[in-house]
């Protein structure tokens, strides 16, 4: 067997192994799985994918020398996945990443989950160990298709390379109709160096697949009488109303029928945050007045939400008990699975809105809007100007600066609700957060994705010091990109919202919350080749947030704020909204 | 309550652990599940008889038809069926009960379809309260080993 070649490729690497003898001498002339699977990348109109590579990828990280498909390199795979999700939200085309198998598949995990939680469009491809070497626990092998079951809309292992071009347009197919939601294709390496003779079918051919596009013709009635006839209506509007673009359709219909509306965390932005019907978010850090619209209204018109538990607190026969259920939604599953629902549609957003439309007629809500304004007034959003630098001052500067185009991506704790309630947010898709799963770490590589996909815009990456540091190795990423993302961190020194719920709910007995040994950022930043400021006075806020901006490259602000600092409102998982802490002015 | 639930799938290599794995994730409780291929081989049905009331089953329904690998649920609980299950049961027998033992398998229409030294083994089909009573029955001469198919049932056709 040996001979030079084999020899010196054996030594350079340790993942060789005799089939990348075959690969090499076949894969330049071959038209085999991998560069089926990139041809079929470009027809679905991918131009940038997010991976990372390894021992069986070898064969398709040559063939993507020859691709037009740019490969973005972030520092670790849950990176890729959360930046082709960041893409998918922002762009609304599918995702796209890459791992390989075994250790880089079980690191997209996260990821998967993430998105699928959130409901986003993805195509994740996974490298697999050889066909004849699947179930032996060979070097590198896990079961990722198995793992992620539960966390997926569908899921292939390709045994043959043929099916690549069937396979990829059913993954796009799936990942994008209906309910959005990651698919999984998971490609052993010797599928990817296999000769491939089929071509791209026509048609996506899924007979048991199916997704409601038009709401029932009978129920639009039925909800439009409802909501004429309403005294205290109320809209509930959530991140299917961005999916299926019906921000429009909708802030027609709320100024038709001047009906209110709260949101849930993923509906942020589908109605600008500046909107005089707006009543805020819905939630455990919701305004009271939403959440007291919501308790009171004798109708709740959910739109494209699932009733989570951070709106419900879990008490679903507690929610809403005096009103009638409209509720939306293109996933018929959602319909009663939390929340009894007396007129279910189940289709599309935008198209049920603009169905209903013309057949609604003006409720008369005159007393319903003078409770609510008196609510309003009662329990505004509001935090203490105490001479510190306050979280809250901070969003609210960042909202003014930046301008209503730029784009916020956030991590998850404290600074995350503080985002979601301060920062002004007037345009669909430029509010990108993890809702579902409440991913530490999503924030950063959320802000690479989001660049990628609008790489003209302003990004603005809302952090804290414990999520940060979850994917701090981005900054690596940001740098080899020029990507001119300004990073805003939330520095307490905690983890905050950790920290806030042992203060509120176990008697102030702090456990493992402190970052005790927190680098100094700006000096991290700066080994990288980012810029970096400290910030620790209110004064100083507007100046340096606009140095960052005016600086052509990646930012980091270091932003030190108090560990006392508490998000309110909020209403304690398991309590009603009327037990809600911190509401009062 | 207890639905019988006939749900076609595609006849792949993981679609029992799909469809599986669904019932344990949403915690739906599963009493019995019996699969086969269909006559077309491309398909295969299950036959999964869960436990739970009509919003549980509702859920449990739309949730299998979420999975891209089932084509039909069809919830036979709401229909006339004609419902079977298949046991083979191996009792203890001496001299004094053998008789007694072939008489009961008569009985029930059952068959004997292995005889041992000390043991008889009996096939009987019919539906899940027949082959409780009879198995109520085997006890009291000690059944050795015990294997039941599980409920599989067919709506029945307009007369
Ligand atoms: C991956 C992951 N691990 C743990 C948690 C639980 N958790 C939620 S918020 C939080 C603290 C976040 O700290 P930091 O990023 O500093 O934000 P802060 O709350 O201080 O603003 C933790 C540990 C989580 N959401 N995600
Ligand atoms: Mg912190």
């Amino acid at each position: 067997m040996g001979n030079l070649k084999q020899d010196l490729l054996v030594a350079r690497d340790p993942e060789f192994t005799w089939e990348d003898e075959e690969s090499l001498a076949t894969c330049k002339s071959k038209y085999n799985g991998a560069k089926a699977l990139l041809d079929m990348l470009e027809k679905e109109g991918v131009e940038l994918i997010f991976g990372y590579p390894g021992g069986v990828l070898l064969t398709l990280y040559d063939a993507l020398l020859d691709s037009s498909i740019k490969h973005i390199l972030p520092r670790h795979e849950q990176s890729a996945v959360h930046a082709a999700d960041a893409y998918a939200r922002v762009s609304g085309k599918v995702g796209v990443c890459l791992a390989t198998s075994g250790p880089g598949a079980a690191n997209m995990v996260t990821g998967i989950a993430n998105a699928y939680m959130d409901s986003v469009p993805l195509v994740v491809l996974t490298g697999q160990v050889p066909t004849h070497l699947l179930g032996t626990d060979s070097f590198q092998e896990v079961d990722i298709t198995g793992m992620t079951l539960p966390i997926t809309k569908h899921s292939y292992l390709v045994k043959d390379a043929n099916d690549i071009p069937r396979i990829v347009k059913e993954a796009f197919y799936l990942a994008s109709t209906g309910r959005p939601g990651p698919v999984l294709i998971d490609l052993p390496k010797d599928v990817m160096a296999a000769e491939v003779t089929s071509s791209c079918p026509e048609k996506v051919h899924l007979p048991s697949y199916k997704y409601f596009s038009k709401g029932n013709a009978g129920q639009i009635i039925e909800a439009a009488k409802a909501i004429s006839q309403s005294k205290k209506p109320v809209v509930y509007a959530g991140g299917g109303v961005i999916t299926s673009a019906a921000g429009p359709s909708l802030r027609q219909l709320i100024e038709k029928l001047n009906l209110p509306v709260v949101t849930t965390l993923m509906g942020i932005g589908s109605i600008p945050s500046s909107h005089p019907n707006l009543l805020g978010m819905v939630g455990m850090h919701g305004t009271v007045t939403a959440n007291l619209a919501v308790n009171d209204c004798d109708l709740l018109i959910a739109i494209g939400v699932r009733f989570d538990d951070r709106v419900t607190s879990g008490l679903k026969h507690r929610f809403a008990t005096k009103a009638k259920v409209i509720h939306i939604d293109i996933d018929p599953a959602e319909i009663g699975k939390v929340v009894r629902a007396n007129i279910p549609i189940v289709g599309d957003a935008r198209l049920v809105l603009e169905d209903l439309l013309p057949k609604v007629q003006v409720p008369e809500t005159s007393a319903w809007w003078n409770q609510l304004r008196a609510w309003q007034r009662k329990y505004p959003l509001r935090y203490e100007q105490n001479g510190h630098l306050n979280p809250q001052m901070i969003l609210e500067a960042l909202g003014q600066i930046g301008g209503e185009h730029a784009i916020v991506t956030t991590d998850v704790g404290q600074h995350q609700m503080w985002a979601a309630q301060f920062y002004p947010v007037k345009v669909p898709r430029h509010f990108i957060t993890s809702a579902g799963l409440g991913t530490m770490g999503f924030g950063f590589p959320a802000a690479i994705g989001a660049q990628f996909a609008k790489p003209d815009s302003l990004v603005f990456l809302v952090t804290g010091d414990g999520s940060f540091q979850m994917s701090i190795q981005e900054l690596a990423t940001t740098v080899q990109y020029n990507l001119p993302i300004k990073i805003i961190l939330m520095n307490n020194g905690v983890l905050g919202m950790v920290r806030q719920l042992q203060k509120m709910f176990y008697n102030e007995r702090f456990n493992q919350i402190q970052l005790h040994a927190n680098p100094n950022f700006v000096k991290v930043a700066e080994a990288y080749g980012v810029k970096g400021l400290r910030v620790d006075k209110p004064e100083e806020v507007e100046p340096a947030l606009i140095t960052a901006i005016d600086y052509p490259g990646p930012f980091l602000l270091d932003f030190t704020i108090s560990p006392d600092e508490v998000v309110l409102p909020m209403v304690p998982s398991g309590k009603v909204i009327t037990e809600v802490l911190g509401g009062e002015d | 309550m207890r639905h019988t639930l006939a749900v076609l799938v595609e006849n792949n290599p993981g679609v029992l652990a799909r469809i599986s794995g669904l019932f344990s994730r949403r915690a739906y409780n599963i009493h019995s599940l019996a699969v086969c291929q269909t006559e077309n081989p491309s398909l295969s049905i299950m036959t999964i008889v869960v436990e739970g009331d009509s919003q549980v089953i509702e859920q449990v329904t739309k949730q299998l038809h979420k999975l891209v690998v089932v084509h039909k649920v069809t919830n036979l609980s709401n229909e006339a069926v004609v419902d079977r299950e298949l046991a083979l049961i191996r009792v203890k027998v001496k001299q004094e009960t053998r008789l007694e033992i072939l008489q009961t398998v008569d009985i029930f229409r059952g068959r004997v379809v292995d005889l041992g030294r000390n043991s008889l083994t009996i096939e009987l089909t019919g539906d899940e309260d027949k082959i409780d009573a009879f198995v109520r029955t085997m006890k009291t001469y000690g059944i050795l080993e015990l294997v039941r198919t599980g409920k599989i049932a067919i709506a029945r056709s307009e007369s």
